[in-house]
């Protein structure tokens, strides 16, 4: 056997708390890569996949350090090297991908400066060829017109752009590994797709290893040759991709994958109830007793070791026969209900457009109407009460700027909402009535954000009883507490913080917020996207339960298409914020018409060996829509000709209730 | 950019004019005037028409505005009330001095407070960063005079280094402020390099935690480098205002420290001026102070926008 590039020899890595005790993060990691070998390490967040593969660089956060262990990388103790030598490892033959190249890249430098100083660091070119050698790096990651790129600064690319620069950038050392740090979450399925090409196009070329550290199991399905699943700063399985994703041997990593939901299923994912312990809280036992299914005493009394078992997976549980026998279908909650529950619609919204552009104030005081072409135009749609619409679309699809208006947050340009058939709804919530505020309410992506740190949730939830059923003592008391027994959280989170709760634990108290006013829509702007995807099941499943027993309707917004098949009942597709395809959601996955849905489609990832993305455009980012013709006139792969790029293009109807926007002949379609 | 930056300059202009106006309405609601106020118990009678048709003060309120505006772009302040003075060179004398002493305190200061506001970032909780932070707190705290007092007691009176006084006329050369300029010097830097450190510290403690610093250390960029090409450029942006701001403040006539060493600069004038209810000379300076401030943030603005990139872009998408 090849002698190992990296290899991690028992690390534990932690933090003394403050009280004094030295809590590990990381536990007896051994763990070799081979050289060119691609290894991932998936986990849930807070497992140490990330820790682990930074130590790989003898790189540790603020306030870790090594307990035992060491970590060699080309045979050197990388944490016993010193500050120069670290150096011209660093970036050189061991190069990192960080997760976030947007805040990775320092912003007041160009990005040529960026990738100078690289190879000024790592290349044995002589400095005459660098600029040569820039172009070259940034063509091998395939961005368009290098020399343009070269004199812009960091903010000026989007987020593929960035982080195919932050590749580049990696490359430069030519290095014999690359750790890649969450490499393409935060980027669009067609972006991401790209990038995960690119990046197993180059690690297949040159021969490097990677290890790829992400919760994203299509990811990982997609690059890796080996799989390290990781729980509370444990390996708990290691094997083939094949072996893991066909029938994962432990029982956290059957729950992981049973909580992913599938483009091809609509049904709701399996939660993986509880959460994993905080450093130092895991007793002497297995640290995943507590939330598994099949625990048995011992695995409360005795901590299981790694092992190596018959198919050559290594292993750690006590019971993985029993394991067999979690079944990893979804199968708790049955598909959506296809039609909407009545006909009434709540909510109906004609020609709708937004624009973010500012009138002149010369203009607005001539009266003259902004022309501008407006961020989102001709939306109209309507939702039924007790529905689910799904509004999928990359970043920059305008679907938040819809559930804004919706909301009442941001200003229209034309176009009208009716609320509940009869009523025009105000564009400005201050000019609505009490009652229509109540009945429409908002859940946000991130509940830090949208949950005041300083206020407990009593305070949090008592606002809105307050405010709309004017609620006091007792009978507020009482109410809060049916509300938290609803999101499946006790009386005991009443005095809690935000800060003293998980990120699940708090996004359900904001979904208790918005249910405390009784609403009947209910806008989620994607309500999961920052959060575990178990813990993402778990909100998924509770969002489903409430809208069965209020007759709730949703709006939901998400860039996760699979999310959307596992609860909207219709689905419509936005680009540059126009409409390109509406139907329901089966129909709409089952047999996608426009061009623009099938290169969404197409690009998704699913933790499924067989499934390959197709890449059918080009990630070109658009900053701005046409002024005419359609929305995607730039991507679209099927293009008729001119006349998409002069004239809007004209609804056709597929089957009753779905269709799409394109100038395309429908039975061309296929 | 040009454009951006003459759209700034052009709300400056503005905000100076309207400064003009609300001085001179400022004034002309105060009981009696310049005339009144200078003769005292002789403002009767012919006397004080003589002196009202001297000042011009019996037009209406609107032409007196006007020709005040008008003179005082052409750089003519007028006369002074007291002594039928030009008060264009009695305030420019003393406006170089009150220069002079800011240019000092800012060359002493400003590198200085940079300096240790870096240092101590970079030493956090440790015990250079202890020490010196904890004696800027203590010299944000300590009133001015304070110090000013301790600083005269014991360079000047105990080991008799530097004059503890400046005893220079208003008009003097500037070699001759030398070195009794010293020690106002002094005072001003330690009440000014609080602020501008602390700002520093704290930018320059989050950029280091910034994701960009960590790549640039696993990138295998030297220490030094990561300090002064990717944390400096980012950490000392927002220096830029909190420093602006002292400039101003500094410009401004620093009251106090000027009353206590005795030292001719624009805010004793100013102090001499409302006491003696001169009111010409007290319109010009307040005029000259506005000016100062609007020049010294708009340079701030431009010189942000001129360094941070990220800025500029946005500002310009706005504008266009």
């Amino acid at each position: 056997m090849e002698p190992a590039l990296i290899r991690f020899d028992d690390l534990s890595v932690g933090f003394t708390s403050r009280d004094g005790r030295l809590l590990p993060v990381l536990r007896h990691i051994s763990l070799a890569i081979a050289p060119g070998e691609t290894v991932g390490l998936v986990g849930e967040s807070g497992s140490g996949k990330s820790t682990l593969a930074l130590a790989a660089m003898g790189y540790l956060k603020r306030g870790l350090k090594v307990i035992s262990g060491t970590v060699t990388f080309a045979e050197q103790h990388m944490f016993s090297l010193g500050g120069s030598e670290l150096e011209r490892i660093r970036g050189g033959k061991l190069a990192l991908i960080p997760q976030n190249s947007g805040q990775s890249l320092t912003p007041t430098l160009r990005i040529g400066a960026q990738l100078t100083e690289a190879l000024r660091l790592h290349s044995k070119l002589d400095p005459a060829q660098f600029p040569a050698r820039t172009l070259d790096l940034l063509r091998q990651v395939r961005l368009p017109d290098p020399e343009a790129i070269i004199a812009r600064f960091p903010h000026e690319l989007s987020g593929g752009q960035q982080q195919r620069v932050a590749i580049a950038m990696a490359l430069a050392g030519e290095p014999k590994a690359l750790l890649l740090d969450e490499p393409t979450t935060g980027l669009d399925v067609t972006t991401q797709a790209h990038i995960l090409d690119l990046l197993s196009d180059i690690a297949q070329k040159s021969g490097m290893a990677m290890v790829y550290v992400s919760h994203d199991l299509g990811a990982i399905a997609r690059v890796c040759q080996r799989v390290v699943v990781m729980y509370a700063g444990e390996i708990v399985l290691e094997g083939t991709p094949a072996q893991i994703f066909k029938n994962p041997t432990h029982p956290y990593a059957r729950g992981l994958l049973a909580s992913i939901p599938r483009v091809s299923n609509a049904r709701l994912p399996v939660a993986l109830e509880g959460r994993p312990p905080a450093p130092g809280e895991a007793g002497q036992g297995c640290a995943f007793a507590d939330r598994c299914p099949i625990v048995q005493p011992v695995c409360r009394l005795e901590r299981p070791e790694l092992r190596a078992i018959a198919s050559g997976e290594w292993l750690r549980c006590h019971v993985p026969e029993l394991a067999q026998g979690i079944v990893m279908e979804p199968m708790t909650a049955p598909a959506p209900v296809a039609e909407a529950s009545s006909d009434t619609a709540i909510f109906t919204l004609s020609e709708l457009a937004i624009s973010y552009h500012q009138a002149n104030w010369f203009r607005q005081l001539l009266g003259q109407a902004d022309k501008s072409t407006p961020t989102v135009k001709d939306i109209s749609l309507t939702l039924a009460r007790g529905e689910t619409l799904g509004l999928v679309g990359e970043s920059g699809s305008g679907k938040s700027t819809i559930l804004k208006a919706l909301a009442g947050l941001t200003p229209r340009q034309s176009g009208t909402i009716a609320f509940d058939a009869t009523e025009d709804l105000a564009a400005n919530v201050d000019h609505r009535q009490p009652d229509q505020r109540r009945r429409i309410q908002l859940v946000f992506q991130n509940p830090d954000e949208s949950l005041n740190p300083r206020q407990t949730v009593a305070e949090i939830l008592a606002q809105p009883l307050r405010l709309y059923f004017g609620l006091s003592g007792q009978a507020l008391r009482a109410r809060m507490v049916e509300l938290l027994i609803q999101v499946r959280l006790g009386a005991h989170y009443l005095d809690r913080l935000p800060s003293q709760m998980s990120g699940g634990e708090k996004q359900r108290v904001a979904i208790a917020r918005a249910f405390a006013a009784e609403p009947d829509v209910v806008l989620c702007d994607e309500v999961t996207s920052a959060l575990d995807v178990s813990v993402q099941a778990a909100v998924l499943t509770l969002l489903d339960r409430l809208r069965r027993e209020r007759n709730t309707a949703y709006i939901f917004v998400s860039h996760d298409l699979a999310v959307v098949r596992a609860l909207a009942d219709r689905v419509a597709v936005l680009y540059q914020g126009r409409l390109c395809e509406i139907g329901r959601a089966s129909d709409v996955y089952a047999n996608p018409a426009h061009p623009y849905t099938q290169v969404l489609l197409s690009a998704i990832l699913e933790p499924e060996l067989a499934a390959r993305p197709k890449l059918m455009a080009a990630d070109v980012q658009e900053l701005s829509p046409p002024a005419k013709g359609c929305a995607c006139q730039r991507r679209c792969p099927l293009k008729v000709g001119m006349i998409c790029e002069t004239e809007t293009p004209p609804w056709q109807t597929v089957t009753p209730g779905h269709s799409f926007a394109c100038h395309k002949p429908n039975n061309s379609m296929g | 950019m040009v454009r951006l930056i003459l759209r700034r300059l052009g709300l400056g202009l503005i905000t100076v004019a309207l400064v003009t106006g609300i001085i001179f309405v400022a004034i002309e609601m105060l009981p009696g005037d310049a005339c009144v106020a200078y003769l005292e118990r002789d403002a009767v009678g012919q006397r004080l028409e003589n002196c009202r048709e001297q000042l011009g003060l019996n037009r209406p309120a609107i032409q007196r505005y006007g020709l005040w505006v008008g003179a005082a772009i052409r750089g003519d302040l007028g006369v002074s009330a007291s002594g039928g003075k030009d008060i264009a060179t009695l305030v420019g004398d003393r406006f170089r001095n009150t220069l002079l002493l800011a240019l000092c305190a800012i060359v002493a200061g400003v590198p200085l407070s940079l300096f240790l506001g870096v240092v101590t970032a970079l030493n956090r909780d440790k015990s250079a960063d202890l020490v010196v932070s904890s004696i800027a707190i203590l010299a944000m705290t300590i009133p001015e005079f304070v110090t000013a007092t301790v600083l005269i007691f014991v360079f000047s009176i105990w080991l008799e280094w530097v004059p503890g006084i400046v005893m220079t006329s208003a008009g003097a050369p500037v070699a001759a402020f030398f070195p009794e300029i010293v020690l106002p010097t002094a005072a001003l830097t330690l009440v000014m390099a609080a602020h501008i450190l602390r700002t520093v510290r704290s930018s320059v403690i989050e950029v280091m935690a910034s994701d960009y610093v960590q790549m640039a250390t696993l990138k295998g960029v030297p220490y030094w480098q990561i300090i002064f090409r990717h944390v400096l450029p980012n950490a000392l942006l927002p220096a830029i205002n909190v420093v602006a701001l002292t400039i101003a403040w500094l410009l401004g006539g620093v009251v106090v420290i000027e009353k206590v060493f005795n030292y001719p600069g624009l805010g004793r004038l100013m102090i001499d001026a409302i006491s003696d209810r001169d009111i010409p000379v007290v319109q010009a300076i307040a005029l000259i102070l506005a000016t100062v401030y609007v020049a010294v943030n708009l340079g701030a603005d431009v010189l942000t926008l001129l360094l941070n990139p990220r800025l500029r872009t946005l500002q310009m998408r706005g504008t266009r």
